[in-house]
């Protein structure tokens, strides 16, 4: 089994290491503004448990997943909405 | 009752929940154990689980509760599915969320909690050399920071709010449970050579798109300390709101629970930090308890119940020693977000009567998170307890409110 896995954030290609979260992965990118807020504020992760909802992020289309809490698989494809 | 259900199904694969499956299992009750995580062991044990489930218990990780439609239904969604499960007796292991304080610039990326900056470490966050102020309130502060050390962060300070004469009572105290006294000494000692200020708490946090700095108050004077990272929590709440969408009744601290862990609701259960904050040994005795009990052995729980006394007062002896000072009520200026959701200031929300109002006129507490961040916030500045709830109790998608037709696989 490969110790890591490949994804990406953005479109930049990201190298984690096996049972990294996205939001590692995020951070891997470089990006510490995971999504703006609703008044356009740079927010990241709070509580790292998904119950603050800062960390969410689009995975493979599908919107508002929690970063902190889903593990990263290869060939994700992440946006964040930063 | 629904196709997949269980004599006891356990939320939560924390310590206490996992405690509550060993018993549970023991007596040979059917268990399913869930966890919104992606692995079990909790927050404290996080990937690394002192206690294995059970053989012949079932498990399913990555997936919340949003409704309880019916007595012994509940639905649950994950990442991409939704499904339903029957249980008998529920026992809840929700444990507990940290509680966050608004301040000046905590909303800033890279301000978190403290356990929460340790979890985002233990999923992967790279922390090797990076400068982090560890601040807030509680024993978690210095878990945190030996986690950080062991891991290569380069530790600046550990602010910690409550005095030095609370502490050092609070340490006197311990030696009545020698060894926590133990713990403690080996934490402070493999600390040693880092700062760990009393009567120490941010009062702002600083930077552009970014944090840079955290500005200190200790004894009249302020500093700025620069960093990558600030670790802030101040203290745990328990997270009662499931439990209180089932119907159980709450107390002051948590869940109120009978002398078997049973809640107000019969055939409910509930175990851990969400009858109240009481730490990893008490958490496993009220688990075990309730897992006896739900499978229909509460003969077998009565001789733990002189552990869990014990474990209570040491509970007890905690808040009282990590007490949140009153200063700490003037952290958030007029402009200072409270709601991180709806981006609302305190300014408009403490000229409200209460929860209610703040929710209808400035809709503090109406986004994704349902107050659970800002709902904590507000009970300590200014009194409001929280309103009630209702479903769904975790934002969930449209197809699975509509209700979940596969079982769990």
């Amino acid at each position: 089994m490969a110790e890591t896995i490949q994804l990406s954030v953005d479109g930049v290609s990201v190298t984690v290491p096996r049972g990294a979260m996205i939001s590692a992965a995020v951070a891997a990118a470089g990006v510490s503004a995971f999504r703006k807020s609703v008044t356009g504020e740079p927010r990241g992760p709070l509580c790292g448990m998904g119950i603050c909802f800062e960390c969410r992020v689009t995975v493979n289309g599908r919107a508002h997943v929690r970063s902190c809490q889903v593990p990263c698989e290869s060939g994700m494809e992440v946006q964040t909405d930063a | 009752m629904p196709e997949s259900a269980y004599d006891v199904v356990i939320i939560g694969a924390g310590p206490a929940g996992l405690a509550a499956a060993r018993s549970a299992a023991a007596c040979g009750a059917t268990v399913m154990l869930v966890d919104d995580n992606p692995q079990t062991g909790g927050q404290i044990w996080r990937g690394e689980p002192r206690l294995a489930v059970p053989s012949g218990a079932s498990l399913v990780c990555g997936a919340r509760v949003f409704a309880a439609p019916a007595p012994g239904r509940l639905w649950l969604e994950t990442f991409d599915r939704d499904f339903e499960l029957g249980y008998r007796r529920l026992i809840l292991a929700t444990g507990a969320r940290e509680r966050f304080l608004p301040f000046p610039g905590w909303t800033l990326p890279n301000v978190m909690g403290a356990g929460g900056f340790e979890a985002l470490a233990k999923s992967g966050l790279p922390i090797r050399g990076k400068r982090v102020v560890v601040a807030g309130s509680g024993p978690l502060l210095l878990a945190v920071a030996r986690y950080l050390r062991a891991h290569g962060a380069e530790l600046r300070l550990i602010a910690e709010q409550a005095s030095r004469a609370a502490l050092v009572r609070f340490t006197l105290g311990l030696s009545r449970h020698p060894g926590k006294l133990w713990e403690a000494v080996q934490l402070r000692a493999r600390l040693l050579g880092t700062r760990y200020l009393s009567a120490c708490w941010p009062i702002a946090a600083d930077g552009g798109a970014r944090l840079e700095s955290v500005t200190l108050y200790r004894a009249g004077r302020t500093w700025r300390e620069p960093c990558d990272y600030l670790a802030c929590g101040f203290g745990l709440v328990p997270n009662v709101e499931l439990p209180a969408l089932l119907g159980c009744r709450l107390g002051a601290s948590g869940v109120a629970v009978d002398e078997y862990q049973q809640t107000s609701v019969a055939g409910i259960y509930a175990a851990g930090e969400v009858t109240g904050i009481g730490g990893l040994d008490l958490s496993l005795v009220e688990g075990e308890i309730a897992g006896f009990a739900a499978a229909g052995k509460p003969d077998s729980a009565r001789p733990l119940f002189s552990a869990r006394e014990r474990h209570r007062r040491f509970a007890a002896a905690l808040d009282r020693a990590f007490a949140l000072r009153e200063e700490l009520k003037n952290l958030p200026q007029d402009d200072t977000l409270v709601c991180r959701c709806e981006d609302v200031a305190f300014e408009r929300i403490r000229r409200r009567s209460g929860w209610r109002d703040a929710k209808l006129q400035t809709r503090c507490g109406m986004g994704p998170c349902q107050g659970r961040v800002c709902g904590a916030a507000l009970e300590f500045l200014l009194g409001w307890k929280p309103d009630s709830v209702r479903p769904p109790v975790f934002p969930a998608r449209i197809a699975s409110l509509s209700g979940p037709r596969c079982p769990p696989r």
